[in-house]
C-alpha cells in the first residue's frame, strides 16, 4: 500500500527522470567512450580507461582542421542568417507590402522541404552556375537553410512587441537609430539570440546539404561520417563531449546570471 | 515663478487627418493656452487620439499646422518636439528599470548627471522606493505614475495624456485624477488630456472640447458645457438630458413660450442655440436634477411661473444620496428625474401620478433638426472605448 502511495506521489518526478535519462544516455555513452582505449580501429567496445585521446585531441589527421572549418562556417552562417533573418522578420511583422503573404509562406519552404532534395537541387544550381564547390558554396547553403529558423524565432518575438514602445522612445527624444539601439534591439534580443543559437547548431552539424555541396572540402560532420567507414578515432568522442560540456556551461551560466538578476530586483 | 507667457500655447490651424476615404479629423482650429488643463472628450473613434498624436508628431496631419508658442512644429519629428506623451498602455520600457525609464529622455538629450533629477521626479510621484524595480513588478497605478514621471522630467512645454487612467479601476482612477490635477498645478505645464470619460474630463480639466465624428462639437468650461449645451450630442454625452420636442408659440423679448403636448413651457431666449420662428420646432432640454417632483394631489401648491409637465412614475431606483425616477409623460416617454433624498414622499412610487416642475431659467433650447439621441451612451461603447 505504501509503495502505491509513494508511486502516486512521485510519478511525475519519476517520469521526468526517465525521460531525462532517455535524452542524456547517448551523451553519457559518448563521454564514457572518450576515455576508452580501443583495440583496433573501432571504438564500439569498452576496453580500458585511458586519457590518451583527451591529452591529444588533434592526434588524428585532418580532425582538427575539419573542426575549425566547421566552426568558421557555423560562425559566418550564424552571422549572415541572423542579420538577414532579423531584417526579414521585422519587415514581415511591421510592414504591409505586396506579396507579404507569399513571402511569409515561402520563407518556411526550406524548413519543410526534405534536406536531400534541397541538397541535390542546390548542387545542380551551383554546377550550372559554374561555381567552385567549397567553403563559399557551403556557407551560402547554410545561410539559406538557417534563415527560416531565424525568421521564425525573431518573428515570434517581434510580434509580441508593443509598437507603442518605439513611439514612446521617439517621443522621449530618441532618433530612429537611438530608438533601434536602445529599445527595439534590446527587447527583440532574446528572439534574435534564440535564432542565432539555432542557426549555429544547425550549421555546425549539418551533413546532408554540406556533403552534396562541399566538393573536396571536409567539414567536421563529414569527417566523422567518413572515418566511421574506416574506424572511429576516440578523438571524435572527445570533441563530442567537449561540445556537450561547452553547451551545458553556456546554459548554466545563463541561468546563474538571470537568477542573480532576479534576486537583485527582489 | 511661472510667468504668464504664451510659449506653451498649442495652436492647431486647419489641422485634419484622412486615411484613404475615411476622415478621422475634419479641419480643426484649436488654441490651448499655456498652463491650462485641457480635455479632449469624445467616444472612441471620434478623432481625439488622432488629434493628440498629431500634436505629438506621431501622426502626420493631412492638412493644417501645429504650433507650440511661436514655433511651427508641423514638420518636426516627435523626438525634436518639446512635447511628451503619457500613453494609454503606459509603454514603459520592459527591459529598463524604473530609474532608467524615467532617465530615458534626459539621457537621449545627452544630459550626464541625471541622478538628482530622476530621484526628485520619483519623489514627486511617490515612487522613490521602487527605482530599481522593473515595470512589470509594479501595480497598474504605480506604472501609470512612472509613465507620468518619465514624461514630466523632460519639462515639456506640453504634456499629452492619452486615456491615461483607462486601465485603472474606479477607485484608483479617482485617486489618480486628483493626483494628476495636483501635479499639473505644481509644475504649471500645459496638459492636454484625451478621454472618453465625461466625469474624468469635467473633474480635471479647465476647458473641455467635446469631439464627435472628427469635429469639435463644443468647447468651454465643464460647467458651461453642462449648463448650456449647444447640440444634442453634448447634451446627451455630458451627463443626462431630457429632450422634449416643442413648437414655438410666442416670442416676447427674452422669453420664448413653447407648446409641448397640451401645456406651455417657458425658455429664456439667451439659452436657445437654435433659430426660432413662430410655429417652428425646437428641442427643449432640462437636466434631471433641476426638476422637482410633486404628487398630483398636491399640484395646487406648486408656485406660479414654473415650467410644468404631468406624468406617471414608471420606475424608481434608490441610489442613496438621491432617488432616480423614470417618468412616463405624454411629451416624453422616458423622462428622468433625480431627486435628493431630503424629504421622501412615500406616495412617489411607480404608478403614481405626478407633476414635474422646474425653474424656466434652467431650460435650454436646441435645434430640432438634430438627432435627438446623438451622444446617448450605449453599454457596448463604454467597454470598447
Amino acid at each position: 500500500m505504501t509503495l502505491v502511495r509513494w508511486l502516486k506521489r512521485h510519478l511525475v518526478v519519476l517520469a521526468g527522470l526517465l525521460t531525462l535519462g532517455y535524452l542524456l544516455l547517448p551523451n553519457v555513452v559518448v563521454t564514457v567512450f572518450s576515455f576508452n582505449n580501443p583495440k583496433g580501429r573501432f571504438n564500439y567496445e569498452w576496453q580500458q580507461f585511458s586519457t590518451d585521446a583527451w591529452t591529444d585531441p588533434c592526434g588524428v589527421a585532418d580532425l582538427c582542421g575539419s573542426l575549425s572549418l566547421s566552426l568558421q562556417i557555423a560562425a559566418w552562417a550564424t552571422l549572415g542568417a541572423t542579420v538577414l533573418g532579423t531584417l526579414i522578420a521585422f519587415a514581415l511583422v511591421r510592414y504591409r507590402f505586396r506579396a507579404r503573404g507569399a513571402v511569409n509562406s515561402l520563407i518556411f519552404l526550406p524548413m519543410a522541404m526534405p534536406e536531400v532534395v534541397m541538397a541535390a537541387s542546390l548542387l545542380t544550381l551551383f554546377l550550372n552556375m559554374g561555381a567552385q564547390l567549397g567553403f563559399w558554396t557551403i556557407l551560402i547553403a547554410h545561410i539559406m537553410f538557417c534563415l527560416s529558423f531565424v525568421v521564425t524565432a525573431v518573428k515570434a518575438r517581434v510580434m509580441s512587441m508593443d509598437p507603442k514602445l518605439e513611439e514612446a522612445a521617439r517621443d522621449l527624444y530618441a532618433g530612429p537609430i537611438q530608438t533601434f539601439v536602445r529599445v527595439t534591439l534590446p527587447i527583440a534580443a532574446p528572439g534574435i539570440a534564440a535564432g542565432a543559437l539555432l542557426a549555429f547548431a544547425l550549421s555546425f552539424d549539418d551533413f546532408i546539404i554540406t556533403n552534396f555541396n562541399a566538393g573536396a572540402t571536409v567539414t567536421f560532420p563529414m569527417f566523422v561520417w567518413g572515418s566511421a567507414q574506416r574506424g572511429t578515432p576516440v578523438q571524435i568522442n572527445v570533441i563530442g563531449t567537449a561540445m556537450f560540456i561547452v553547451a551545458v556551461l553556456i546554459v548554466l551560466s545563463g541561468m546563474v546570471i538571470s537568477g542573480r538578476r532576479k534576486r537583485q530586483r527582489a | 515663478m511661472m510667468t504668464k507667457d504664451t510659449s506653451g500655447d498649442v495652436r492647431l490651424s486647419g489641422i485634419s487627418k484622412t486615411y484613404g476615404s475615411f476622415t478621422a479629423v475634419h479641419p480643426l482650429d484649436l488654441t490651448v493656452p499655456q498652463g491650462s488643463f485641457f480635455a479632449l472628450l469624445g467616444a472612441s473613434g471620434c478623432g481625439k487620439t488622432t488629434t493628440l498624436r498629431m500634436i505629438a508628431g506621431l501622426e502626420e496631419p493631412t492638412s493644417g499646422s501645429v504650433s507650440l508658442g511661436d514655433q511651427d512644429v508641423t514638420n518636426l519629428p516627435p523626438y525634436k518636439r518639446p512635447v511628451n506623451t503619457v500613453f494609454q498602455s503606459y509603454a514603459l520600457f520592459p527591459h529598463l528599470d524604473i530609474f532608467e525609464n524615467v532617465a530615458f529622455g534626459l539621457r537621449r538629450r545627452g544630459i550626464k548627471s541625471v541622478k538628482k533629477q530622476v530621484e526628485e521626479m520619483l519623489e514627486l510621484v511617490q515612487l522613490g522606493e521602487q527605482a530599481r524595480k522593473k515595470p512589470h513588478q509594479l501595480s497598474g497605478g504605480q506604472q501609470q505614475r512612472v509613465a507620468v514621471a518619465r514624461a514630466l522630467i523632460n519639462h515639456p512645454k506640453v504634456l499629452l495624456l492619452d486615456e491615461p487612467l483607462g486601465a485603472l479601476d474606479l477607485k484608483l482612477r479617482r485617486q489618480m485624477q486628483l493626483e494628476l490635477k495636483r501635479i499639473q498645478t505644481e509644475v504649471g505645464i500645459t496638459f492636454i488630456h484625451v478621454t472618453h470619460d465625461q466625469e474624468e474630463a469635467m473633474t480635471m480639466a479647465d476647458t473641455v472640447a467635446v469631439m464627435n465624428a472628427g469635429r469639435v462639437e463644443q468647447l468651454g468650461s465643464p460647467a458651461d458645457l453642462y449648463e448650456n449645451p449647444n447640440t444634442t450630442f453634448v447634451a446627451n454625452f455630458l451627463g443626462t438630458s431630457n429632450l422634449i420636442e416643442a413648437e414655438v408659440d410666442t416670442k416676447s423679448g427674452d422669453e420664448i413660450v413653447l407648446k409641448a403636448g397640451g401645456g406651455k413651457l417657458s425658455l429664456p431666449a439667451a439659452r436657445c442655440s437654435a433659430p426660432t420662428t413662430t410655429g417652428g420646432k425646437v428641442l427643449v432640454g432640462i437636466r434631471p436634477e433641476k426638476i422637482s417632483l410633486t404628487h398630483a394631489d398636491d399640484a395646487g401648491g406648486i408656485p406660479e411661473g414654473r415650467n410644468r409637465i404631468t406624468g406617471k412614475i414608471a420606475d424608481s431606483s434608490f441610489i442613496g444620496v438621491s432617488t432616480q425616477y423614470v417618468i412616463d409623460s405624454p411629451v416624453c416617454p422616458e423622462f428622468e428625474v433625480y431627486a435628493q433624498n431630503i424629504d421622501r414622499d412615500a406616495r412617489l412610487i411607480p404608478g403614481a401620478d405626478v407633476v414635474l416642475h422646474w425653474n424656466p431659467a434652467h431650460t435650454f433650447g436646441l435645434d430640432a433638426t438634430q438627432d435627438i439621441d446623438a451622444g446617448v451612451e450605449t453599454v457596448g461603447e463604454e467597454a470598447s472605448a
